[in-house]
């Protein structure tokens, strides 16, 4: 009876694709967290503090945005070192409507006027503030905002046909000069203290433990749904255009794509990604300021790809989780060592495992047969598709 | 851009129809062509006739590759004209453009998506819309499936259909390559070098698929194979330091006095040791020109 149990979960985790399980196991752990927080009174063990759960949307957030650079990156050979702009944008857009949410409950109690404002003898809002004490509006400029810098970005980056390096080094350009322009007290967002203190989102406090609880569950409907759609968009015909882009940019021109606009539209879908992820992130951990545009952040998520393996959607999210989980334990004891720590974990595991994390998985999974290939009704298409199936004719020397 | 008589402008994914009423689908007029002072195009001349098989010849280094790589825009002429039939100025398009008007091109280094599966391979290459839009929602019709799957067969890689193409041989892929331009139905198939890395089986199949093809189709192919060559061309044009030394049937052009100086004068010049493929006999400089000299004496 349990063997027989056993066989039919192994069966069903055999019939699984990465989608089932990574919105599956988000599930479960969104239902997990968010009953032992409520149910378990804070002295048993089992209980999940609100600490944690704020936490757990923050690694989340990182996921989400780990998974816009690999879709990028992975799938599509840009190598971002800039993305943190994006999602510095989102979070700033959410900022902004967070502070109109303060209303008169800041310092100098003024309706209109965030604190940083008065404090600067601004009289009224600049125009680009119209508007942002709307939540609709608010949404919609988590995914403007970044999108039409990428938008911006890519068209002149991928028409011009930079590429490579060069590119990379333009992404990186772009965040520091944001840094720089958000640092400016005339910028109108708060200079280098950024936007914070505060009170309330959509009419709940985000003091009350049941809204951090729900920004949470919130965060991974999200990156479920983002999830769905990247993975909609890898498996599409677009997607194979995108990986061919990669590959061999020019050989897609001769076959009459024009790859530049597919490196634009995926670049500003990746961007808005981010943009969610930047917002989703700011509420939870209360604040939003300059230092999200800071360069090292936007290599650090290149990293995170990197480690849990990119060109694998899931990859990208197992690295963000685990290198963020590491970060807190490893800054807890000694926060001045941390880049040297991350540093080392990058060339070891490019070392070991040049897929990353994802990359070492299949292997994992054959062992314990938990893998598609091994079953034996496979499917015509599997069959083909898996490594170890059929021979090839070896490899022809050939001319040229 | 295209721009029709009245001066609006066609979008390249519109069927571009050449103009062909003088016969001729592709004009390649006066082109120059020169990298760092070298020229590797001189002032050339070819003109192809819709439907008809050409082959180009010429020893390395002619300019046989550069002369594709000006008609389907990778490289920018100096001087000179391309049109497509009598109306479409080549020059003013890109790449991608050019090859949505109809010419397809085959590289000498077979180049597919590695990391894509042969079947997606083709699917890419199907002649249609090239937007996003339809390639994020599009799904593919049965029809084109069915197309998928003929030409699948045409080029025998069946049952390699889900492999990734970075497994296949040298000469499957050259294979694909040959497919993946089938699939884009062009007007004019730009074909170099297509049998090297391939067995004399498999290149005896290549010239009856390229042979099939022309009539609907115009192709240019370049090869160094002489036999091959032999095999397939009606017309065959010799490349000589980036111009036209000569041009005729392969009997005319192997008894002209100038080929045969060029290729005695540069009698190691023609290295061909990298397509010989097996099943047919070697054919270097030498014996070329032997064969054709004895014709004449
Ligand atoms: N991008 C480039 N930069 C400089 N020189 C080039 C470039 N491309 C081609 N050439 C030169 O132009 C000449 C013509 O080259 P091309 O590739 O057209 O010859 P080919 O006839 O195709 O020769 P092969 O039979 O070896 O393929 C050669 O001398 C080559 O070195
Ligand atoms: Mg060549």
């Amino acid at each position: 009876m349990n063997m027989k149990t056993t066989h039919t979960f192994v069966e069903i985790i055999r019939k699984m694709s990465h989608l089932h399980i990574v919105v599956g196991t988000l599930f479960v752990a969104t239902i997990y967290v968010s009953f032992c927080n409520l149910a378990f009174a804070e002295s048993s063990f089992l209980h999940v503090s609100d600490y944690t759960v704020s936490l757990f949307g923050k690694y989340l957030c990182y996921a989400l945005l780990a998974l816009a650079v690999d879709l990028v990156w992975g799938y599509c050979g840009i190598l971002s070192l800039g993305h943190g702009a994006f999602f510095g944008l989102g979070g700033y857009a959410m900022g902004m409507y967070l502070m109109r949410q303060i209303g008169d409950r800041g310092v100098y109690g003024n309706a209109e006027l965030p604190d940083f404002m008065v404090f600067l003898n601004w009289t009224e809002l600049p125009w680009y503030w119209a508007g942002s004490s709307s939540f609709l509006w608010m949404v919609l400029m988590v995914f403007v905002a970044p999108g039409i810098l990428a938008f911006v970005f890519g068209m002149l980056a991928f028409r011009s046909r930079v590429s490579g390096v060069y590119l990379s080094i333009m992404t990186q350009a772009m965040t520091y000069a944001l840094m720089l322009a958000f640092f400016r007290n005339e910028m109108g967002f708060g200079g280098n203290n950024g936007l914070t203190d505060f009170k309330e989102i959509a009419g709940f406090s985000l003091q009350d433990p049941h809204t951090k609880l729900g920004l949470f569950v919130v965060t991974a409907i999200a990156l479920a749904i983002a999830y769905w759609v990247s993975n909609y968009i890898v498996k599409s015909k677009l997607g194979a255009i995108i990986t061919a882009t990669r590959d061999a940019e020019s050989r897609v021109r001769f076959v009459g794509y024009k790859p530049e606009y597919y490196k634009v539209w995926i670049f500003v879908v990746s961007a808005m990604i981010a943009g969610v992820a930047g917002a989703l992130y700011v509420p939870q951990v209360g604040i939003i300021n300059p230092g999200e545009f800071s360069p090292l952040n936007s290599i650090e998520i290149v990293v995170w790809v990197a480690i849990g393996g990119r060109y694998t959607l899931y990859g990208a999210i197992i690295g963000a989780i685990l290198v963020s989980y590491a970060k807190t334990r490893f800054t807890a004891i000694m926060p001045e060592a941390w880049l040297f720590a991350l540093g080392g974990l990058f060339v070891l595991v490019t070392l070991l495992f040049p897929k990353g994390i994802a990359g070492a998985l299949p292997g994992v999974a054959r062992r314990f047969g938990l893998d598609a290939n091994t079953n034996d009704n496979k499917t015509n298409k599997n069959n083909a598709q898996s490594e170890e199936q059929g021979t090839l004719k070896a490899p022809r020397a050939g001319g040229q | 851009m295209i721009v029709d008589k009245a001066g609006t402008p066609i979008t390249a994914t519109d069927n571009v129809q050449p103009d062909t009423r003088h016969g001729v689908i592709l004009y390649v007029e006066d082109v120059s062509v020169s990298f760092d002072g070298f020229k590797a195009l001189n002032d050339l001349n070819l003109y192809i006739n819709d439907g008809e098989l050409r082959c180009l010849i010429g020893a390395n280094g002619a300019g046989k590759t550069t002369l594709m790589d000006v008609i389907t825009g990778k490289i920018r002429p100096d001087t000179g004209k391309v049109n497509f039939g009598q109306q479409v100025d080549l020059l003013q398009l890109d790449e991608s453009e050019i090859a949505r008007v109809g010419i397809g091109r085959k590289f000498q280094k077979p180049t597919v998506f590695e990391a894509l599966s042969v079947y997606k391979n083709i699917e890419l290459s199907l002649a249609g819309d090239k937007g996003i839009w339809t390639s994020l929602f599009g799904k593919l019709t049965g029809e084109q499936r069915d197309r998928i799957d003929e030409i699948l067969r045409t080029i025998g890689l069946t049952n390699e259909a889900f492999y990734m193409a970075e497994r296949l041989s040298h000469g499957q892929k050259q294979w694909l390559e040959i497919g993946m331009l089938l699939a884009a139905e062009p007007r004019v198939l730009l074909v170099d070098e297509p049998v090297a890395g391939m067995t004399g089986q498999e290149t005896e199949r290549t010239a009856e698929l390229l042979t099939s093809l022309a009539g609907e189709h115009s192709v240019v192919v370049v090869e160094h194979d002489m036999a091959f060559v032999r095999s397939i061309a009606r017309t065959v044009t010799v490349l000589h330091q980036g111009s036209v030394l000569a041009e005729g049937s392969m009997s005319e052009v192997q008894s002209n006095p100038e080929v045969i100086k060029v290729y005695l004068g540069e009698d190691s010049g023609e290295d061909s040791g990298d397509d010989n493929s097996e099943g047919y006999p070697s054919e270097s400089g030498e014996e070329y020109i032997e064969a054709s000299s004895s014709k004449e004496g």
